[in-house]
C-alpha cells in the first residue's frame, strides 16, 4: 500500500487569495454530480474520475486482478487495437492516465477543446468498452511480473510491504495490490472481466474537471462518459484497526543504506482532533527543514538526507507513518533520535512559537496547490470523497488557525504512542538494540 | 562549444515572442538586463496570485576543477546556511514563514534556487537571495554536518540504485575527456575530502550578478519586477573575476565503440543502455538537435513508437523500450536507448534487435502519420504549457544557463515543426555512429541475493 500523501494535503483548500476558484456543482440528467472550476483562457479541460474501492476489492485469491485491469484498460478498447487506439490518442493529443491504489482507481484526461467531443468519445471506449484481448493481457501481465520481482530487490518497496503486512495481515491492506507472482500469474481474462465490473461503476464514482468547459456540456459529456458503466459495484471491504508493538523488525538485504519506514496507528479523516494531528504533524516530521524531524536527524547530526512523518487516514484504517534512509552504521543513531523526538512530542507537545508558524506555513501555503487545472480537479475530486462540501475551502484555513496548543497536547497523547511505534528495516543495520517481546 | 551568452548586454527591455509562439501561446515574456550584467525574464500568469521566483547560475558541476567532483552540489545545499544577516536554516524558515515553499538543484551546466510564494512576498525573496549571492558565511562546522548529509544523499541516488551505478559507469564510459563523465553528486572518494576551501573557491568563482539569471513567473508585471530588482539586485556589483568563457576540455574524436556489464547481487529485471553521443542546441544553430528531438519521439515514446512496434509488439523480445534525448546542453549532448528484454530473451538477442531495428528504421525511413502526430501533440503542448508557467521558467531558465538565448528558445517550437523525414533521418545516420557509443548491459550477479529471512530483533 502506498502512503496517501498527496492525497491528504488535496483536502485543504483555499483562502480569500482564491476567488478565481469558483467552484460550480453540476448535476446531470442521469443523476451523475460534477464539480466544475471553469476557466476559459486556456482551451483544453482537465477532467478527474475516481471510483472508490480501488484494489481493495479484489475478489479472494485474485490479488493483482484490479491493478492488471487498470493496466490494460488503454490496451485497446472498441474497435481499436492497443496500438490503434494509442495512435488515435495521440493523433488527437489528448492525454489519458489510468492508476490504482487501495482505496480507488483514478483516471486523469486532459483533452483540447477543438476535438473535445472525439477525445471523450476515446476516452469513454476504454472505460465502457475496454477489449482485454488476450495477446495485450500477456504482454501488460509480463511487465506485472518483472515489476514485482523488482520491487522484491527494492529496499523501500520492502519495507512498505512488510510494515502493510506485519499491521494489516489478511486483509486487503496487507498485501501488495500489485498480487505477487504466483497470483498475476494465475488470473484468466475472466478474471479480469470480473474486476472491471466489480470496481468501474456508477454508484461509486466522483468527478470534477477544470478549464475551457461549461456546466451544461460537462453534464452531456459526463453523461456519455459513464452512462453505460454498470450500476453496482463488489462489496467494500470492511474497516481494520491497525495493530502495532514498539520495536525493530530487520529484513537483511546487502545494500549500504538502510531504509526504514516507521509508525503506527493514525487518525481518521472525519476525527473532529483531525486538524491538530494534522499541525502536529507539520511541526514533527512535515517534510520542511523547520520540522522537529529534520532538524534533528538531518540539520544537527547529519545522519540522513531526508526524514518525514505523514498521516494516512484511508477509508478503512488509519495510519501515521513515517520514512528515514541512513548508512548501515548510522540508521541506529537515527532511529534512536526519532524515538526520542515521537516521545518528547507525546509529552511535551509543540511552543507557541512552533505552532504559530506551523500555521502560518499551512495557511499560506494552501493557494499554492492550485497551480493549473489538472492539480485543480484532482483537489476537487478529493474533496468529494472525503464527504466535504465546496464551501470547505473557504473554512479549511480558519480550522488550521483554531488549534490550540492544548488541542496539539491533547491529541499528541493520544496519537503519539512511543510503545506502539514499530521500525521495519531493510539493509545491513549495524548495532540496533534487541527490544522486540516476540512478535 | 557555444560561444558564452551575452551577458554583458545593455540595459534594454524587449517585448520579445515571435509572431507564431504569439499566436498560439498568450503568456507574455518580457526579457532585460540590469547594469551589473544580471539578465531577468519575466513571464506572466495572473491567473492566480502566486509567483515563481528563480535565480539561475551559470555554473554546474561541469565547470568544477578536477579532483573537486560534487562541489557545485555541495555548495547548492550550503547556500541553505547563514550570511552576515541570516543564520543557518534561517532562509528556508522564513519563506515557510510566509507560506511559501522553497528548493534548489544542481546540474551539470546550472545551479537554481527558487521558491514559490504569493506575489505580494516577491519583494522579500529577492532580498534573501540577493544576500546569499555574495554574503554567504560558513563555518568548518557547517560543512562537515552537510558533507555528512550528501553522502547520505548519495547513498541515497546511487549506492542503493543498480540502475544508478550502472548509469554512472555508463557517463564515464561515453565521455573521455569532458566533465560530463563525472556524476553531478560527485565520486564519493572526492566528496569525501570536500572542505570549506573547495566550497569558497567555488562560491567566489561563480556566484555573481554577472553569472545570474532571474526569472520570475506569475502574478507580476515586468515593471513590477525591474523595479524590486533594482531595490536588490542591481546594488551587488558586477565581479570581472567571474563568468569567464566556459573552456572546458572537450572531446576527442571517439575511435572505439565501447561495451560495459554491470552486474548487482540487488538487479531482479535486467536490461541493457545505449549512448551515443550527440550534438546540442547551439545558438543560432538548432535545426540537428531539433531533428533529434523528434527522432527521440519517434523512436522511443509511446506504444506507437519505432522500438515498441517493432520489439515489443513485432518481434516480442522486449518488455519495455525507450529512448532520451534533451539538447539543452551546453556542450555535446548524448541519446540514449533503452531495452528491458522479455523473460527469455537475453541481453545479447536484445541488443541484436535493437540494431536490426534501428537499421530498419534507417532503410524505410519516418512514417508520415507519425510524424504529423508528433507535430500536432508539440502544438498541443503550447496549449497545455500556458498552465504551467513554472514549468515555461524553468525552460527559460536551463537554455539561458546552457547558452541559448530568449531567440533561441522562442524559436524552437516553429522550428520543431520545421524539421523534415529527411533531416530526422539524417540526423539519425550521424548519431548512430558506433565509435562514438557505449552500450551498457545491467545484470544480476550470479548468486543474487533476495532479501533474506527476517530477524527480529
Amino acid at each position: 500500500m502506498k502512503p496517501l500523501f498527496a492525497a491528504v494535503f488535496s483536502l485543504f483548500l483555499a483562502t480569500p487569495a482564491l476567488a478565481a476558484t469558483d467552484i460550480q456543482t453540476v448535476e446531470t440528467p442521469m443523476g451523475f454530480t460534477a464539480w466544475l472550476v471553469e476557466e476559459p483562457s486556456i482551451p483544453f479541460t482537465s477532467l478527474e474520475i475516481r471510483f472508490r474501492g480501488g484494489t481493495s476489492l479484489d475478489a479472494p485469491g485474485k490479488r493483482g486482478a484490479t491493478n492488471l485491469m487498470v493496466g490494460l484498460l488503454e490496451e485497446g478498447a472498441g474497435d481499436l487495437d492497443a496500438r490503434g487506439f494509442a495512435a488515435e490518442r495521440d493523433a488527437l493529443a489528448a492525454g489519458f492516465s489510468y492508476d490504482s491504489g487501495p482505496d480507488s482507481i483514478s483516471v486523469s484526461a486532459r483533452f483540447l477543446t477543438e476535438n473535445r467531443d472525439e477525445a471523450v468519445a476515446l476516452l469513454r471506449q476504454s472505460l465502457v468498452d475496454p477489449r482485454f484481448d488476450e495477446e495485450a493481457l500477456e504482454r501488460v501481465r509480463a511487465q506485472v511480473l518483472s515489476g514485482i520481482r523488482s520491487d522484491a530487490r527494492d529496499p523501500d518497496a520492502i519495507a512498505n510491504a512488510r510494515f502493510d503486512e506485519m499491521v494489516f495481515g489478511d486483509h486487503p491492506y496487507g498485501s501488495q495490490p500489485s498480487g505477487t507472482e504466483e497470483s498475476v500469474t494465475a488470473l484468466t481474462r475472466d478474471d479480469i472481466v470480473a474486476a472491471h465490473a466489480a470496481s468501474m461503476t456508477r454508484d461509486r464514482v466522483y468527478i470534477a474537471a477544470a478549464g475551457d468547459i461549461s456546466p451544461d456540456a460537462l453534464a452531456t459529456l459526463i453523461d456519455d462518459l459513464l452512462g453505460d458503466l454498470p450500476a453496482t459495484g463488489a462489496p467494500l471491504p470492511a474497516d481494520i484497526e491497525a495493530e502495532t508493538s514498539a520495536g525493530v523488525t530487520v529484513v537483511p538485504f546487502d545494500t549500504p543504506q538502510s531504509v526504514a519506514m516507521f509508525g503506527h496507528a493514525g487518525i481518521a479523516r472525519n476525527d473532529p482532533d483531525f486538524f491538530a494531528a494534522y499541525v502536529l504533524n507539520q511541526i514533527l516530521g512535515g517534510g520542511g527543514f523547520e520540522a522537529r524531524l529534520m532538524t534533528e536527524v538531518r540539520e544537527k547530526r547529519g545522519l540522513t538526507y531526508g526524514v518525514y512523518s505523514y498521516l494516512v487516514p484511508m477509508d478503512h484504517a488509519a495510519l501515521y507513518l513515517g520514512r528515514v534512509a541512513s548508512a548501515n552504521d548510522r540508521i541506529g543513531e537515527a532511529i534512536s533520535v526519532i524515538r526520542d523526538e515521537w516521545r518528547k512530542m507525546a509529552e511535551d507537545g509543540v511552543t507557541e512559537a512552533e505552532l504559530e508558524q506551523a500555521k502560518t506555513y499551512l495557511t499560506g501555503a494552501f493557494p499554492l496547490r492550485f497551480d493549473g487545472n489538472g492539480p485543480i480537479a484532482r483537489i476537487l475530486v478529493g474533496m468529494q470523497m472525503d464527504g466535504l462540501s465546496p464551501d470547505y475551502v473557504t473554512t479549511r484555513n480558519d480550522e488550521i488557525e483554531a488549534v490550540t496548543r492544548d488541542d496539539i497536547a491533547r491529541v499528541a497523547a493520544r496519537l503519539l504512542q512511543p510503545d506502539a511505534l514499530r521500525f521495519v528495516v531493510v539493509g545491513r543495520p549495524e548495532g540496533l538494540e534487541d527490544e522486540t517481546s516476540g512478535q | 562549444m557555444k560561444r558564452l551568452a551575452a551577458a554583458l548586454t545593455i540595459a534594454a527591455v524587449t517585448l520579445s515572442a515571435p509572431p507564431a509562439l504569439a499566436e498560439e501561446t498568450a503568456t507574455p515574456v518580457t526579457d532585460f538586463t540590469l547594469d551589473n550584467g544580471m539578465e531577468v525574464v519575466v513571464i506572466e500568469d495572473h491567473r492566480a496570485p502566486v509567483v515563481v521566483h528563480m535565480v539561475w547560475y551559470r555554473a554546474g558541476s561541469a565547470d568544477e576543477t578536477a579532483g573537486t567532483s560534487g562541489i557545485a552540489h555541495f555548495l547548492e545545499h550550503l547556500l541553505f546556511k547563514g550570511t552576515e544577516k541570516m543564520e543557518a536554516g534561517e532562509f528556508s524558515r522564513v519563506v515557510a514563514q510566509n507560506g511559501g515553499t522553497d528548493n534548489a538543484f544542481t546540474s551539470f551546466d546550472q545551479t537554481a534556487y527558487f521558491q514559490r510564494v504569493a506575489a505580494d512576498r516577491l519583494g522579500l525573496m529577492m532580498e534573501m537571495e540577493a544576500d546569499r549571492m555574495v554574503n554567504l558565511q560558513l563555518d568548518e562546522e557547517d560543512i562537515l554536518t552537510e558533507r555528512d548529509v550528501i553522502l547520505e544523499e548519495r547513498n541515497t541516488r546511487v549506492e542503493n540504485d543498480p540502475a544508478a551505478l550502472m548509469r554512472e559507469q555508463m557517463g564515464a564510459a561515453l565521455y573521455q575527456n569532458h566533465r560530463y563523465g563525472v556524476p553531478i553528486i560527485g565520486w564519493r572518494h572526492e566528496m569525501e575530502a570536500l572542505d570549506l576551501e573547495a566550497a569558497t573557491g567555488f562560491y567566489e568563482r561563480h556566484y555573481a550578478p554577472n553569472n545570474a539569471i532571474l526569472i520570475v513567473a506569475g502574478d507580476v508585471t515586468p515593471d513590477e519586477v525591474r523595479t524590486l530588482a533594482e531595490e536588490h539586485y542591481a546594488p551587488i556589483p558586477a565581479n570581472p573575476e567571474v563568468g569567464a568563457p566556459r573552456l572546458r576540455p572537450q572531446e576527442p574524436p571517439q575511435l572505439a565503440a565501447r561495451h560495459l556489464v554491470y552486474r548487482d547481487p540487488r538487479v531482479a529485471q535486467p536490461y541493457l543502455m545505449r549512448q551515443y553521443l550527440a550534438p546540442e542546441r547551439d545558438p543560432g544553430d538548432q535545426r540537428t538537435a531539433a531533428a533529434l528531438t523528434l527522432l527521440d519521439e519517434i523512436l522511443g515514446s509511446g506504444q506507437t513508437s519505432v522500438l515498441n512496434r517493432d520489439l515489443q509488439f513485432d518481434a516480442k523480445v522486449a518488455l519495455h523500450t525507450g529512448s532520451y534525448y534533451d539538447g539543452t546542453s551546453y556542450d555535446d549532448s548524448s541519446f540514449t536507448l533503452m531495452v528491458v528484454p522479455a523473460a527469455d530473451v537475453s541481453l545479447e538477442d536484445a541488443e541484436a534487435a535493437l540494431d536490426s531495428a534501428l537499421a530498419t528504421f534507417l532503410e524505410e525511413g519516418v512514417d508520415g502519420d507519425q510524424l504529423e502526430r508528433i507535430k500536432f501533440q508539440l502544438n498541443a503542448d503550447l496549449v497545455y504549457q500556458q498552465d504551467s508557467t513554472e514549468s515555461l521558467a524553468r525552460r527559460y531558465g536551463s537554455a539561458l544557463t546552457s547558452g541559448l538565448t530568449i531567440e533561441d528558445v522562442q524559436a524552437w517550437p516553429d522550428l520543431l515543426q520545421s524539421i523534415t523525414a529527411e533531416e530526422i533521418v539524417e540526423a539519425a545516420r550521424q548519431v548512430f555512429d558506433a565509435k562514438q557509443s557505449v552500450t551498457g548491459y545491467l545484470m544480476a550477479d550470479e548468486a543474487a541475493a533476495a532479501p533474506q529471512q527476517e530477524v527480529l530483533q
